[in-house]
């Protein structure tokens, strides 16, 4: 029997099966996408949070949209990075929340940890909406879904992962899940952005300089958005990165015949992908969004539907051995 | 209606043939947490069968035809049940009539107070719902909760011209106005009672039975 | 009616270990007033308060090289008062007390406060730290002269690295003709930059930023080079890398008056065990494992002249909140001895006498000073169990903070008494710091 989920805060600390469980509980979501009437009553009567601390438009909306489908109510918590500077602490902001009750919370915050600080904190399920440069498990599930459903199943094919990954918690959240399902990945781009250390983040990880190394064999390929103010950081200019990072026609060629692509999003059209990959039939955006909204009405519907189970099952692990 | 996979630990049966079992088989059965007895047989497998025969010919005679006609089965047993009955009415009219599955899980009343989020399953209804002649099938009628969330999810799909149910056994006690059209055999019940449908497609064997909760 | 001159305490039967002289041998010792006033077998002293020392470790008091108070101007999370009375039950007889308080110490009259201070709330002896430059930005030098009347022992501009190659020659020149020690907090802030934890694999897995070892290395070797060409006194604080210690082991070959300390945190944990938890958070931060094994094979081998503790409260709202955003520093008076008795000495990696050293003349010879048990001298003495057991609540303490990642830990081995200026200001058990 699986053990419930009482927070979404990671993948790293995931089974095969939970996340296994997760993917096939989004299938009947991602039907209901197609339904002319995308409205439930499933989740009627429960208050979703919104809690974003960091801006993001696409990911607050399809959680908004997530929660609606499911009929559930959502409250937008916003906060612009300069109120924080102004001195409001996470801590009484979690306090704030918790007198709001609501019955899940969806956190994004530029502090790797700050979701774990809010459950060791609040009695309510917390979804992990991306946080500083940890994880955003979210995506990594709505990845593994749609490759799932392209490919048939998640084994040990190859991936590739281009770009900034030092920065990256998607990449991050990916390497965790995949390599669970045996996937070996290969992370590339510029020296300074894919230090030698994440090769230990999981097994089966390796890293290299060159992108035509890279795609060689590549049976999915995920291009990061490239963070444009890491540019500056130290200066690399948009040109350098084009001329030996952007994933053209050309170098996708070099990958395996039918070779996913997949991107996070929003794309940077022109810097880290070109258009004619980004709307190719390798191509997978489109469905990613999609899924991205079939998994977190799964989600939704496992952590804040039902009654509270006394005690919690899966409490949140601890992460230093 | 759902059930919990069973233990049987130690089961005593007396075998009775096609007859009727008037005789209690008494065997205890480890189900979840709930200890059941079988008081007794509703309906053999060869009555089963009689008895979906029989609504399959109804279902086409009372409505005039199998035109629009398409069946949806509710998960579980509903489904192997609405599939019988299409292959009943191919067998004597020549006629596919489309057949559907759908899962209420989303639509049901008492998501809050059961716990854990049940696991829920894909609806699959390749044709489409609108200005269809609906015909519901599941196993048994009961409170009607249940039909009442299948008829939520079908308004979700489109818009059927009608929507008649088919059930197995109807066993009285309704909490909702819902009526079934097609009734395989009506049973009176008290409420500590349970009607166990098994079907050789889920559960290895085909019977109706009666059994109650042993306190 | 005794006065404080003639207060006789005669503790009886202990292990007296002394480095200073190579002693290590039963004996009574008589304290007289504030000073030692006999040594030897079966001594009898019929008005003495007795205190019986059987089977503990008779020591000479312990200094702590690193402390921050707090005092003036960030009395919330701790102050003199607090802090010493901490400090004592840590087994500690004095404590250098860093310059980054508000004001920053870097003149006679903040320091003359901080003496004054001591003088009247004060359990254990506080000797300060002054600035290196006005209020630690780098840029003028501190009246350090006057601060050295008004008692400090050394200078630092600790929190921070002395800001540029340039003022750091200036400083020691200066500090040599006043035969002060510089002690330096080494990093590089261009490598610090916003960092958090120790790069590594551990900061990638959490997503932390990382400081790199070569911030403190680095800093280090710039600081070693000036001391080689000015022959300073200069003392590397909080030690937590190899790189650092390579350029101190150099520098002691070379026959240069070049220190260096270790904090027990760095020779307990490394960056493998830094979770979401500030207390886990503090600068230097945990090092890699292989740079602690090399701390501690300093620490046996000599390289390292002594323990200190960097204790840095921090009042538990300000640590309580995401670890981007929490200051640095953990508390660390009442665990030292313990850890290292643990870590140090129950592993076999040193000597009772090396760990007594450690506290003792280490410290004492960084600062110029004796430490010693010998008849005349200071009557402050350490005296220690190495087998007690006992688990250390940070609820507990009389320190004003809680900032610590040893809550709940079980220790074999403790302070038993603390003893300055021939007065019992802790003694374990009762509990209580007399005044």
């Amino acid at each position: 029997m699986l053990q419930r989920l009482e927070h979404l805060l990671g993948i790293e600390d995931l089974t095969r099966e939970q996340i296994s469980f997760i993917l096939d509980q989004a299938k009947p979501f991602q039907e209901f996408q197609r339904h002319p009437l995308k409205k439930l009553a499933t989740l009627r009567g429960k208050t979703v949070a919104l809690a974003f601390f960091e801006n993001s438009t696409r990911t607050r909306i399809s959680f908004a949209t997530a929660a609606a489908r499911l009929g559930a109510d959502t409250m937008n918590l916003q906060a612009e990075a300069s109120s924080l500077k102004k001195g409001e602490s996470l801590l009484d902001t979690v306090r704030t929340l918790e007198a709001m009750r609501p019955d899940g919370i969806v956190i994004r915050h530029s502090s790797s940890g700050a979701p774990e600080f809010i459950a060791n904190r609040l009695g309510v399920p917390i979804i992990n909406a991306g946080d500083g440069t940890h994880e955003h498990p979210t995506q990594a599930l709505l990845d593994a879904l749609t490759i799932r459903d392209r490919k048939g199943q998640l084994e040990a094919w190859n991936l590739t992962i281009l770009g900034d990954v030092l920065h990256s918690r998607v990449a991050r959240s990916n390497i965790h899940l995949l390599s669970k399902f045996g996937v070996r990945t290969t992370l590339c781009g510029p020296a300074m952005w894919v230090p030698r250390e994440l090769e230990t983040l999981a097994p089966n990880v390796r890293r290299v300089t060159r992108i035509e190394e890279a795609l060689d064999g590549a049976d999915v390929i995920i291009a990061l958005r490239v963070q444009t103010e890491r540019l500056h950081e130290p200066a690399l200019a948009a040109e350098e990165y084009i001329l030996r990072y952007q994933l053209t026609p050309q170098r996708l060629q070099l990958a395996r015949p039918g070779a996913l692509v997949l991107h996070p999003g929003p794309m940077i059209r022109g810097l880290e992908i070109d258009d004619a990959v980004a709307d190719g039939p390798q191509s997978c955006v489109l469905e990613q969004v999609t899924n991205g909204l079939a998994i977190r009405m799964a989600l939704l519907y496992h952590l804040v539907g039902g009654a509270a189970v006394e005690p919690p099952l899966a409490k949140v692990p601890d992460k230093a051995q | 209606m759902p059930r919990g996979s069973g233990a049987r630990i130690c089961p005593i049966r007396i075998l009775t043939g096609f007859l009727r079992c008037e005789l209690p088989a008494v065997y205890v059965r480890m189900r979840r947490q709930m200890r059941v007895v079988e008081k007794r047989q509703l309906l053999s497998a060869e009555e089963i069968s009689r008895t979906l025969q029989r609504l399959a010919h109804e279902i086409v005679e009372k409505s005039g035809g199998t035109k629009d006609l398409a069946l949806v089965g509710v998960r579980r047993r509903g489904v192997p049940l609405s599939e019988r009955l299409a292959k009943t009415v191919k067998d004597f009219s020549g006629v596919d009539i489309p057949v559907g599955t759908i899962d209420i899980t989303l639509y049901r009343d008492d998501l809050s107070t059961v716990g854990p989020q049940p696991v829920v399953h894909s609806n699959e209804i390749s044709f489409s719902v609108d200005d269809r002649d609906l015909v519901i099938v599941d196993d048994v009628l009961y409170t009607g909760r249940t039909i009442r969330a299948a008829m939520n999810g079908l308004f979700d799909l489109g818009r059927p011209k009608r929507i008649r149910l088919c059930v197995l056994i109807d066993r009285g006690h309704r909490e909702m106005p819902i009526e079934a059209t097609f009734i395989g055999n009506s049973v009176q019940t008290s409420d500590s009672e349970i009607v166990e449908v098994h079907l050789k497609e889920i559960d290895g064997d085909e019977r109706v039975v009666l059994v109650d909760r042993v306190p | 009616m005794p006065t404080a001159n003639d207060r006789l305490l005669l503790i009886k039967n202990g292990r007296v270990l002394d480095p200073a002289s190579k002693t290590d041998a039963t004996n009574d010792v008589l304290l007289e007033g504030v000073r030692i006033a006999k040594i030897g077998a079966n001594l009898s002293a019929p008005d003495a308060e007795i205190f019986d020392a059987t089977g503990l470790i008779v020591a000479p008091g312990f200094i702590d090289l690193h402390c921050h108070l707090r005092e003036p101007g960030q009395e919330m999370s701790e102050t003199i008062e607090t802090g010493t009375r901490s400090a004592a039950r840590g087994g500690f007889t004095a404590v250098c007390c860093m310059p980054n308080t508000q004001p920053v110490n870097d003149n006679a009259s903040v320091t003359r406060s901080i003496v004054e201070r001591a003088a009247t709330a004060g359990t254990v002896e506080v000797w300060p730290i002054g600035a290196a430059s006005v209020g630690s930005k780098g840029e003028a030098l501190a009246e350090i002269a006057a601060m050295k009347g008004a008692g400090i022992v050394a200078v630092s501009d600790d929190g921070k690295p002395v800001a540029t190659a340039r003022l750091m020659r200036q400083v020691m020149d200066y500090c040599n003709s006043l035969d002060l020690p510089v002690i330096d907090h080494c990093e590089d802030p261009s490598l610090f930059a916003g960092g958090v934890m120790r790069e590594g694999p551990r900061s990638i897995r959490l997503g932390l930023k990382g400081i790199p070892a070569e911030s403190e290395s680095i800093c280090a070797g710039r600081d070693v080079e000036l001391a080689i060409l000015t022959r300073a006194r200069l003392h590397i604080a909080h030690m937590s890398t190899a790189g650092a210690l390579d350029y101190v082991r150099h520098a002691k070959i070379l026959g240069m008056r070049v220190t260096c300390e270790v904090t027990p945190h760095h020779f307990t944990l490394c960056d493998e065990d830094v979770r979401y938890d500030t207390n886990y958070k503090m600068n230097p931060p945990l090092a890699s494992r292989a740079d602690r094994t090399a701390l501690i094979a300093g620490i046996a081998d000599g390289s390292v002249d002594a323990i200190a503790t960097d204790h840095a409260p921090h009042h538990p709202a300000s640590k309580d909140v995401e670890f981007d955003r929490a200051p640095f520093g953990i508390i660390g008076f009442e665990t030292a001895l313990a850890l290292t008795l643990s870590e140090l000495f129950h592993s076999g990696k040193i000597s009772l006498t090396r760990l007594v050293e450690l506290f003792t003349i280490g410290p004492a010879r960084v600062l110029g000073i004796e430490r010693k048990i010998a008849v005349g001298g200071p009557a402050d003495l350490t005296i220690f169990s190495t087998d007690l057991a006992w688990t250390y609540r940070a609820s507990e303490s009389p320190s004003k903070s809680r900032n610590t990642p040893f809550d709940g830990r079980t220790f074999r081995g403790a302070p038993v008494a603390t003893i300055v200026g021939g007065q019992i200001v802790y003694r374990r058990e009762l509990g209580i710091t007399a005044q």
